[in-house]
Parts: structure tokens; sequence; C-alpha cells
């Protein structure tokens, strides 16, 4: 067992990726995730293991070092933080055209444009349903801990090499930046340059050696029935992404009448705002999506016949609740309360709402934020 | 029957390179690019590097580099080459890392990432190749079109006035602390061919030195672009673009 250690998430994910044999890290510094490269220069790793850590010229470069290195065959991650990734979803749909395996965190803070450097959760459109050009999906894990931002880190390596597919760490400035106890990974080599010519020998750029043809890393395909072929052959990866990989989080759902549905910080205020709602007698359950690609759509899909309504939570306008209403498919009403530009939504808040669907009493204007019925 | 007996191995003064991979270049005749991919092929068998390099091809002209010499490649996004080349390079530093750039790619939109790839004098090699248009999307103006040069974009004639200057880029490149050889060349005569070929050889050699990055240009005809025929275009270039962009080493510090 290694020790426990008081971390911020961001130190933790830093932390993570030198335990799990993370070949380079490449960022530019943005808040609210700017502790990730610090806490990373800090280690210096290039002494532990041999990890290149980079502070590049931009977050343009920055994801572009990342298609660089993963075309090596080799671990790569970078952290930013939502205008960043704005920028890096050029280099992101390039990388999932080239079917690159690489780790892409973003600490997500309020937006539009510059918005505000607080928390918010505004970015689920930008990083489940494109973001960048072209049809492309990335797999995106939403940590709702600071022990999930450790031990996704892993596992987003694990899922990015099996799909060859690059992965979204999507989190929020308060996960990033609040203090729990975290259990670390154990320590794990990086793989040797004979490893990585053995594993990915039949696509990574290492230097053609004379028995094998030369590999090219490229999303360029210049004809149309070819570039289609490719089209399919990433919908068949995605489809068994959909059917291997879904992970959600159900809490006190057996016999709820009332489902909330959050993921990130916001599902921790709705694990609170269940947990009021149990002692005033009222049935609520909360269904945690972990991975937002893939969406559980069916475990939401589940619960409807049994309950009544559903209130999705979001630090956003709603967005994320678009996805929970393909899920109901209109059989069940499902209401929506967001927070944005850096507010956060209270349990308090969230079970006076719920309280006011129960009694047939809701009015967008109950609560502060943005509030209605789907 | 003569022609037999001259055709023996021993008397061969030339070959193609080995890493020329035998197929029609999408090029058009007359254009640079082929005369610089023969070099760039030559130069990496010569040196006996085919299994150490890599290669970061560029959006241009030369999208489809990769099909032609047989090492491994990265195809970047448009400008960002030297991005994919610092970390293939902070990654494999024993390997030989370099990126082939158009005008548009590397001195317009790409000029962030070639400075500061330049300034942390990454050990890798840019070729940059300057034939002041852009190409491929059909004959706009490029950062390096000359003032008074008609393009689809400036068919009145580039006026700094509206569009600046043509960018010196190789000039400024050369300034960085972190550059140790910056020259200019041309492949419009055999000699010229053979000095671009030794300028190669001493860039992709001077990666071993781990002393900083190493940038060639290589003044270039796009007869296509230009609106001439390939003899026309050299003339062009020898009398409007040598001018602009005086062919000789900038900087040589290896």
């Amino acid at each position: 067992m290694t020790e426990k250690i008081l971390l911020k998430g961001n130190e933790a994910v830093a932390l993570a990726a030198i335990r799990c044999g993370c070949d380079a890290y490449f960022g530019y510094p943005i808040t609210p995730q700017s502790e990730i490269l610090e806490t990373l220069i800090e280690q210096h790793p290039e002494k532990q293991t041999g990890m290149v850590v980079l502070q590049a010229e931009s977050e343009t470069a920055a994801i572009n070092m990342l298609y660089g290195g993963a075309a090596c065959g080799k671990k790569v991650m970078t952290s930013s933080s939502s205008p960043g990734i704005s920028l890096m979803a050029e280099g992101i749909s390039y990388i999932a055209g080239a079917e690159l395996p690489c780790i892409i965190v973003n600490v997500m803070r309020g937006g539009p444009g510059l918005g505000t450097i607080q928390p918010g959760q505004a970015d689920y459109f930008q990083t489940v349903k494109g973001g960048g050009h072209g049809d492309y999906r990335l797999i995106a894990l939403a940590p709702a801990s600071v022990q999930e931002m450790n031990d996704f880190v892993e596992l987003g390596f694990d899922l990015a090499f099996k799909y060859r597919n690059p992965v979204m760490i999507v989190t929020d400035g308060v996960i990033g930046q609040m203090m729990e106890k975290v259990q670390l990974s154990p320590s794990k080599p990086r793989l040797t340059d004979q490893e990585i010519e053995k594993l990915y020998g039949d696509w990574a750029t290492t230097g053609k050696p004379a028995y094998r043809k030369r590999n090219i890393a490229t999303s360029l395909d210049l004809d149309p029935g070819k570039q289609e072929q490719f089209n399919m052959h990433l919908r068949k990866k995605y489809l068994e992404i959909e059917r291997n990989e879904v992970r959600y989080e159900p809490f006190m759902c057996e016999d709820a009448e009332y489902i909330l549905v959050a993921y990130g910080l916001s599902a921790r205020v709705c694990r609170k705002t269940v947990e009021l709602a149990r002692e005033a007698g009222i049935k609520a359950g909360l269904i945690r999506p972990v991975t937002l690609f893939p969406y559980p759509y069916k475990a939401i899909e589940s619960v409807v016949p049994r309950v009544k309504g559903i209130l999705t939570v979001e630090m956003s306008a709603g967005q994320m609740t678009e996805d929970v209403a393909l899920a109901v498919k209109g059989k069940i009403p499902v209401w929506f309360h967001g927070r944005t530009g850096g507010m956060l939504p209270s349990p308090e808040d969230v079970f006076s709402l719920l309280k006011n669907i129960i009694n047939g009493t809701f009015d967008s204007a109950d609560v502060p934020g943005i509030n209605y019925q789907l | 029957m003569e022609q037999n007996i001259i055709k023996q191995e021993k008397n061969k003064v030339y070959q193609k390179s080995k890493l020329l991979i035998d197929r029609v270049m999408h090029y058009c005749p007359g254009c640079s690019h082929g005369t610089v991919h023969k070099i760039l092929a030559e130069t990496i068998e010569e040196l006996g590097i085919q299994e150490k390099t890599i290669g970061i091809s560029p959006v241009g002209c030369a999208v489809l580099l990769y099909e032609y010499i047989d090492i491994d490649w990265q195809e970047a996004a448009h400008g960002r080459a030297p991005a994919l080349a610092t970390a293939v390079k902070r990654l494999y530093p024993d390997k030989y890392v370099f990126t082939y750039q158009g005008d548009g790619d590397l001195a317009s939109i790409g000029t962030g990432e070639i400075i500061h790839a330049c300034n942390r004098g990454e050990n890798i090699t840019v070729i940059f190749i300057n034939n002041a248009i852009y190409g491929m999307t059909g004959g706009q103006m490029a950062p390096t079109t000359l003032e008074g040069m008609q393009t689809s974009t400036t068919p009145r004639g580039r006026s700094h006035i509206e569009t600046g200057f043509p960018i010196k880029i190789t000039e400024m490149i050369a300034m960085l602390p972190g550059v140790v050889y910056a020259t200019r060349q041309s492949v419009d005569t055999a000699s010229a061919v053979r000095k671009t070929k030794k300028a190669f050889l001493k860039a992709f050699k001077s990666q071993e030195l781990k002393k900083g990055t190493s940038f060639i240009e290589i003044v270039s005809t796009c007869n296509s672009g230009w609106k001439m025929t390939p003899v026309e275009a050299n003339h062009w270039m020898r009398e409007n673009m040598f001018p602009v962009f005086p062919v000789g080493d900038i900087k040589d510090l290896i």
C-alpha cells in the first residue's frame, strides 16, 4: 500500500502522471490548473524517471507537441482550462484523426470568452459533441474527487492506448484546487524504447528499421472513398467504446422516485441533496456519469419506468441535460438547475427546487441560477 | 552493344537515392520541391541515418512528402511542425528530426512555433521552402511575396501599405541564440544544388553536436503559381527574388 497524502486535485494529476510512467508533459499556464505544470517542474521527473516536462509557448504548441510525442508511441499529457482547450481544438482533431493516444486535462472555468477564472462545467458540449472539426470523439472521464484525479490518469492512459484515441479528463476549478487525502498509485517505470517498438511498432514513428515498412502519423486522405472508409472505421471504434467503457456511479437509486443527474463537483453537491431529501423522507437518488463519452444513456433509461422525474444539475446553462433528455425520450419530465459564471450550486438550493418539483410548484425563479423544465 | 559495355556497375557515377520511393510525384513540372526532396533523400542515405530519422511534413504543396521518402513521418497541422519536432527530439534525443515547411506554413501561420522552437535551440533541422506564393491553394499572397508581385489575392501587385513587406524570416531566425546554422540556398543550377546538398549534410550532422537548431531556406520557384515556364521562373527568381532574399550563409556557429 502506498502512502495517503493530502493533495490538491491538480497536484494529484501531476504526481499520478510521474508515477504511472508518463513520458512527457507539455503545457501552458492558465488558471485554475497551473499547479499541474508547476508541480511537475518542482518534482523534476527528468531526474526520477526521465519524463520530459516542457512549458510550451502556447496551448497551440503544447497540443502539437502532444501530437509529436504521441505519434512516437510515448505516453504524453497536457492540461489546460477552457479558453486554452479552445486553442487546442485544432490539434485535438488532428490527434483524433491520426488515432494517437494521449491525455488532455481540462480544469474547466466559466465562459464564454475570457469568462472567469472561477469553476465551471460549460465545456460539456466542447468535450463530447465536438470542439474541433470533423467526426471524432474523445473518451471523456469526469472525476469528482482528488482521488479520482489521481486514478483517472492511469485509467486514461490505459484507455487511450487500448483504443488509440485521445482521452480528456474533464473536471472543474474546484476539483482542481481543493485538497483531499489521496492514495497514490504504485510507481511504474516508463516503457523502454525497445518495449515501445515491440508494442507499437506497427504505427509509432520511432525511426524506420530495415525490417518494417515506414510508419506515418497523418489524418490526411485526399481520396474521398478512403476518407469515408476511415470515418466508418472511427465510428466502429467509437461504438466499441460505447459498448465497453461506460462508467457511472448510482447513489440510492434503488427505490428512488426522483433522480438527480450530475457529474464532477455538481455530483458532490447533489449527493448532499439526496442525503437532505432522504432525511426529510423524500426518496431521491443520484446518477453520476463518470464517463461523459461514452455517456450512460442506458443507466438513465433504465430508471425511467420507476421514477417520476429527473433533475439535472450543472455549472452551465444546460448542456449535459440534453443527453439526459435523449435518454429519457420524453417519457418523464426533466428539469434543469444550473449555476454559471463561477457560481456554484448548493445542496440546499437543489433540495428546495426538488421539493417544489414534487409539490408541483416549480418556478424558474425558485432559487438563484438558470432553472427550467425541458 | 556499345550501350551494354557502358552500362556496368563500375562505370556508374550517379544513381537515384534508394530512399526515394519509386512513384510519380504530384508536383508541377519545374517545381523546386522535387529537387529538394532528392537532396533530402540523398542526405539521409549518405549519412546512413534512415533508421534514426523522423521527418515532419507540412501543410502546403509538400503535404504528401511522406509518400516520397522511405522514413518514418508525422504529418503536422498547418504551421505546427516545429512543435511536433520539439517533442520528438526531446523524447528521442539521439534521433535525427527535421521539419519541411513552406513559406505560408513557416513564415505566416506557424511563426509562433518556429520562433520558439529555434529560440529554445531545439536540436532539429528546419528545411524552409520559400517560393513567395501559396502553391497548393492556388497562388495567393505569401508572407514572402515580393512588393509589386501579382498573386490571386494581390491582383494589382503586393503593396506594403496594404499587406506589409516580404518577411525575411531567416534573418530573424538567425538572430536567435538557439540557432547555430542559418543559410539561404537555391536549387536552380547544378552548382546551387551541390551547395544546397552540402548545407543539408552539415545541418543534419550538426544535430549530433546538440548545440542548437540548423535552418536552411531554399529560395524556390513556383512556375504554376507565378504563371511562367520553368526556365522563365528560374530567370525571374534570380532577377527578382535573390536581391530581396540573397543566397549564402547568414549564421554559422558549427
